[in-house]
């Protein structure tokens, strides 16, 4: 039994130092590759820098065409940052009639944020107040350059819309007709000639970037509804990595300082709750990278305090042990009762934190929530680790005859 | 060692009476420091990577015409921290001032981080907060009820109540600024201080059935809360380290929760030992004694 034992703390010794390896430095083996897992952690914006916008949309309460109004305004926002060049973005329903946009990595989040809500009402107006075509007729709207090199939007039409401007053009030669944007006049070009093929150019831009932003907000076409910006939050790039870069060593110095209290208070149960935190550890983290859990600032401080909370389980325990030991039993009987004597206060305990991270994550929202799943996430691994990891390492350790107290710390 | 937890419980209540009346009574006189979250209006942090005059940005600021306090941040007094007041078209003139920041010292827009909440959000956020804290307390109470009392489960609930007004207290005497991470702390607590008083609930359960018959309930508190003291100190011991840790490595936005998460931890750790397992034994020994008192 001593030397199935001794065989059985080894393999597993020997395939968390493999497994600790692989998630640290990644491996690669043939063809197959295994990424670090640090690499692999989807990071919040808190962490990699960005916009986190939360629109408002003004609709009336009851009103059944909210839904697809929204619903509506979320696929010109989709447009929209397409066109911006902003494919990682993710647009989210929250709510009745709230939309939250998440950007990470931007240069100038306020101008983002801003054409976003833009309602890009676009409309061509004769001289007779009537409207000729508005942004719905515009199959095509592309930045270029007109006459003396000065930028503007071309624009193609659809068939219809086409036969709309010829017939107006047509009609209102040496005229003027006013091109509008959310109610501001943006050009007001003279007709010169009817313009037959459904073709034309925009003028009065300021310059090339004007020119792109005014023919993306046509091209994704008008806003369904109107947004107002009820939060908006951004993150500089620089300011993420530090906070990453201190979470991380605010948690490596508290565990390290962890790890030598258990070692000094418990010894070699201490040494054995140390190895089962490392397995936690490597626990929470795979369970964060295959769930795509976004690991945000606070779901950090969530990661971290749960590290606390494992230690706990094995506090638990050992010192039911001791007490166990100190009564005069054996040690084999002492971890036996220490184990079952000590579940029902671990389970109770668990279960009640469990549900307070349950009720966080119901009702918070964005980081709240990052915080609330990295603890019950924590919760669930310290639990496996203590219960069976630990239970384990301690029954086959008792196999190899240990028989001193003083290395349970009695 | 022998400390008489159960006689001494009217101590034990007055040292946390004093310290929340103290903390709660100061909140209509000064008043909680709410931040952005709560308050709504615009919080700017600027990394300036270079030692700078607070003044300086003082005046850059009042120039804009926008209402805000600025301090020094972040290590070597490197960064800065504004806290905007909100007002009509203030987006426009955060963009000047950001403009004028950058030019001013040199930065990259990725040394920014700009959060501006309108007020709808920090109404919503604390009457989440509320609703949060009385669910997962109720839920919290059926489950006690359930697995050992309902004396327990009520007494528990109160020792919670207690986390949360001694964290309340705190940021009230200390003027720390709260934010919604707050709102997170406070529920962690609640988890985790439930946590400690059920590990010494779950020995009074335990020699309450052994020596429930030959010992007083003041007893039995006495030598459970005894028998688990050393683990109830190592664990919050444990978990205080790496809080601390955050607290000193951490940025700003860390140090804001981290602060009040040690003092609800300690506040948890006292509530289970000195409130939740003395009262039960109170009460137990109150709803007794009318019957005693008939019988002689």
């Amino acid at each position: 039994m001593r030397t199935k034992s001794a065989v059985k703390l080894s393999l597993v010794l020997v395939a968390i130092i493999i497994l600790g390896y692989v998630a640290l430095f990644g491996l690669q083996i043939g063809l197959y590759e295994i990424v670090p897992l640090g690499n692999e952690v989807r990071q919040g914006l808190d962490l990699r820098g960005g916009l986190y916008v939360v629109y408002e949309a003004q609709t009336e309460p009851g009103d059944p065409e909210a839904d697809r109004q929204i619903d509506g305004a979320m696929r010109v926002m989709r447009n929209r940052l397409d066109g911006a060049n902003q494919h990682e973005a993710t647009i989210a329903r929250q709510g009745e009639r709230r939309i939250v946009v998440e950007i990470p990595g931007v240069d100038d989040p306020a101008e983002l944020a801003d054409i976003l809500a833009e309602p890009a009402v676009l409309e061509f107006i004769g001289p007779e107040g009537d409207v000729i075509i508005t942004g719905r007729d515009v199959s095509v709207a592309e930045p270029g350059f007109g006459d003396a090199q000065r930028a503007v939007v071309n624009f193609e039409l659809h068939p219809e819309g086409a036969q709309k401007f010829a017939d107006a053009t047509t009609r209102y030669v040496g005229q003027a007709i006013r091109i509008v944007l959310d109610g501001v006049t943006i050009s007001e070009p003279q007709v010169r000639d009817a313009i037959l093929g459904g073709r034309g150019f925009i003028d009065g831009m300021e310059n090339m970037e004007a020119a792109t932003r005014l023919a993306n907000l046509i091209e994704s076409g008008a806003l369904p509804v109107n947004l107002t910006q009820l939060e908006t939050r951004t993150i500089g790039a620089t300011l993420g990595a530090n906070a990453l870069e201190m979470g991380l060593l605010s948690g490596i110095v508290g565990i390290a300082i962890v790890l030598v209290f258990m070692l000094l208070f418990y010894r070699l149960p201490g040494l054995v709750a140390n190895i089962g935190l490392i397995v936690y550890l490597l626990i929470t983290m795979v369970i964060i990278v295959a769930s795509q859990v976004t690991l945000t600032l606070p779901g950090i401080g969530g990661l971290i305090l749960s590290v606390g909370m494992a230690v706990d389980a094995n506090v638990i325990i050992f010192e039911r042990i001791r007490e166990e030991l100190r009564l005069g039993k054996t040690i084999r009987v002492s971890v036996d009762t220490g184990f079952s004597k000590a579940l029902s206060a671990i389970l109770d305990g668990n279960v009640t934190t469990l549900i307070a991270a349950i009720v966080l994550y119901y009702y918070g929202t964005g980081p709240i929530q990052g915080f609330a799943i990295t603890l019950i996430i924590g919760i669930g691994a310290s639990m496996f680790t203590a219960l069976i990891f630990t239970k384990f390492v301690m029954k086959n350790l008792i196999n190899l005859n240990i028989y001193s107290n003083r290395l349970y710390g009695v | 060692m022998k400390i008489d937890f159960a006689g001494k419980y009217k101590l034990w209540i007055l040292i946390s009476a004093v310290f929340i009346l103290a903390g709660v009574l100061l909140i209509p006189i000064r008043g909680l420091n709410l931040g952005v979250d709560f308050a709504g209006g615009s919080f700017m942090y600027i990394n300036v990577g270079q030692p700078y005059d607070v003044e300086e940005l003082r005046d850059l600021v009042a120039d804009k015409g926008i209402i805000a306090t600025v301090a020094y941040a972040g290590v070597n007094n490197e960064d800065a921290v504004l806290r905007i007041r909100h007002m009509e078209g203030l987006d426009e003139k955060l963009d000047e001032l950001k403009a004028a920041i950058q030019e001013k010292y040199g930065l990259e827009p990725g040394q920014f981080s700009v959060d501006t909440v309108g007020p709808v959000i920090g109404r919503e956020l604390t009457m989440n907060a509320i609703w949060a804290l009385i669910i997962a307390s109720g839920l919290i109470l059926v489950y006690i009820w359930f697995r050992f009392e309902f004396r327990s489960a009520v007494v528990a609930v109160l020792a919670l109540v207690h986390d949360v007004m001694i964290m309340v207290a705190t940021v009230s005497l200390l003027n720390i600024q709260i934010n919604s991470p707050f709102v997170a702390v406070m529920l962690t607590i609640v988890g985790y201080s439930i946590n400690d008083t059920i590990v010494v609930f779950d020995r009074i359960r335990e020699n309450n059935k052994r020596f429930g018959r030959k010992m007083s309930k003041a007893e039995i508190v006495n030598k459970s809360t005894a028998e688990t003291l050393t683990r109830s100190i190592n664990t919050a011991l444990t978990t205080l380290i790496v809080v601390v840790a955050l607290y000193v490595f951490g940025v700003e936005a860390v140090r804001e929760f981290a602060m009040p998460l040690m003092v609800g931890i300690i506040g948890g750790a006292y509530s289970s030992i000195f409130i939740a397992a003395p009262l039960w034994a109170v009460w137990d020994e109150r709803s007794k004694k009318p019957r005693a008192e008939t019988a002689a």
